[in-house]
């Protein structure tokens, strides 16, 4: 139930991910050696363009690589066929979306 | 005499129930060699599907402990459990016509439906395309062309079993070999051929298929090789009408 079009958007995403993870837990790792705090964290992210591009970069690829393979899951798992296949998987990567790029707005801006 | 318990799968798609028949061991035997032994001493209506017993038509799948296999050169031995006992069944995957005979239309469909067919590149006057066994496109093919269209490897993807439209393991080798036939015209037909919804993406490279082929052949590997072709023609177009 899985095009060429989507394998590649799930590949792709998944290509974009991987440094993401890397660059995310280099930072968790750096960010807790002096103790852990709301107002460290904001120090570092808020006015930053950097950590905006960044999280909303890993939301977008998230939201997309994850509908894909939920899909895949709910197709061959649960039998879920057609139009509400489509509804359920994409509503999920909107839902990851919009409450991804809400938290990176909420922490940068 | 040592006997061998034999619960063979009875019935048709709607209906089927295993019969229990004492088979007489003998030193060497076959699977098929049991199925033959209950058809011609026992009951003559068990119908099942055989024709070389040597391992080259591919008509003998059946599913032996669950487990898809070629039945002519399956040794008792190798499958035979300390119970004695061997349970046959027909194919996973396919519709049953009766007892351990399946309905393989679906299987040679699908050969068609990933451009299995011959697209010839020349006409019959011309002469005929040489090739040499030591070309690369010709090593990737080597595997792939020496199927013997079975249908162990269909029955053993559990994609197809949650799937039926996927064109399984078979099909997506006989494209890949295709794909690598210097004779073959329009190899970009077999790629868009198998980038559909029904395509080489949903394999899940589990490799049950090249687990369970008895020829020994890797379709997965054909099929993991299909994917990174297509992903190499596609990506310029990524967002075009592949669909
Ligand atoms: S590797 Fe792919 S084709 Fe082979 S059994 Fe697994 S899912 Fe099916
Ligand atoms: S690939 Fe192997 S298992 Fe599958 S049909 Fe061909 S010979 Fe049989
Ligand atoms: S009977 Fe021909 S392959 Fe088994």
């Amino acid at each position: 139930m899985i095009s060429a079009k989507l394998f590649i958007l799930q590949r792709l995403t998944a290509l974009i991910m991987a440094p993401l993870v890397l660059g995310h837990l280099a930072l968790m790792i750096y960010a807790v050696q002096g103790g852990l705090s709301a107002s460290e964290i904001l120090g570092r992210t808020q006015g930053s363009v950097f950590w905006a591009i960044f999280y909303a970069l890993f939301v977008f690829a998230v939201a997309i690589h994850a509908a894909i393979g939920v899909r895949t899951v709910l197709f061959e798992w649960l039998k879920i066929r057609g139009s509400v296949l489509e509804l359920l998987s994409w509503s999920l990567g909107l839902a990851l979306l919009v409450m991804g790029l809400y938290s990176v707005y909420a922490v940068t801006a | 005499m040592n006997t061998i318990t034999v619960q063979v799968s009875r019935g048709s798609e709607k209906h089927s129930e295993f019969q229990t028949f004492e088979v007489p061991e003998q030193e060497n035997q076959t699977v098929l060699d049991l199925v033959t032994y209950i058809q011609e001493y026992i009951d003559p209506t068990l119908s099942y599907r055989f024709a070389c017993r040597v391992g080259m038509c591919g008509s003998c799948g059946m599913m032996v402990n669950g487990e898809p296999r070629w039945t002519c050169r399956t040794h008792v031995k190798k499958v035979l459990g300390s119970s004695k006992t061997i349970e046959v069944g027909p194919l996973k995957n396919l519709p049953v016509i009766k007892d351990l005979v399946v309905d393989m239309d679906t299987f040679f469909d699908k050969w068609i439906a990933v451009g299995g067919v011959h697209h010839p590149s020349k006409n019959r006057h011309q002469s005929i395309e040489k090739i040499s066994e030591l070309s690369a496109e010709r090593m990737s093919a080597n595997e792939a062309v020496e199927c013997i269209n079975c249908g162990v490897c269909y029955a053993s993807c559990d994609v197809v079993s949650a799937n039926s439209d996927y064109f399984g393991p078979a099909a997506l080798n006989r494209a890949w070999s295709l794909v690598n036939d210097v004779k073959t015209k329009n190899k970009d037909s077999i790629l868009e051929a198998v980038s559909g919804n029904a395509g080489c993406h949903n394999c899940h490279s589990q490799q049950n298929c090249s687990n369970y082929c008895p020829n020994e052949l890797n379709p997965s590997a054909s099929i993991a090789s299909l994917k990174r072709t297509v992903f190499a023609s596609k990506i310029n177009n990524l967002f075009g009408n592949s669909k």
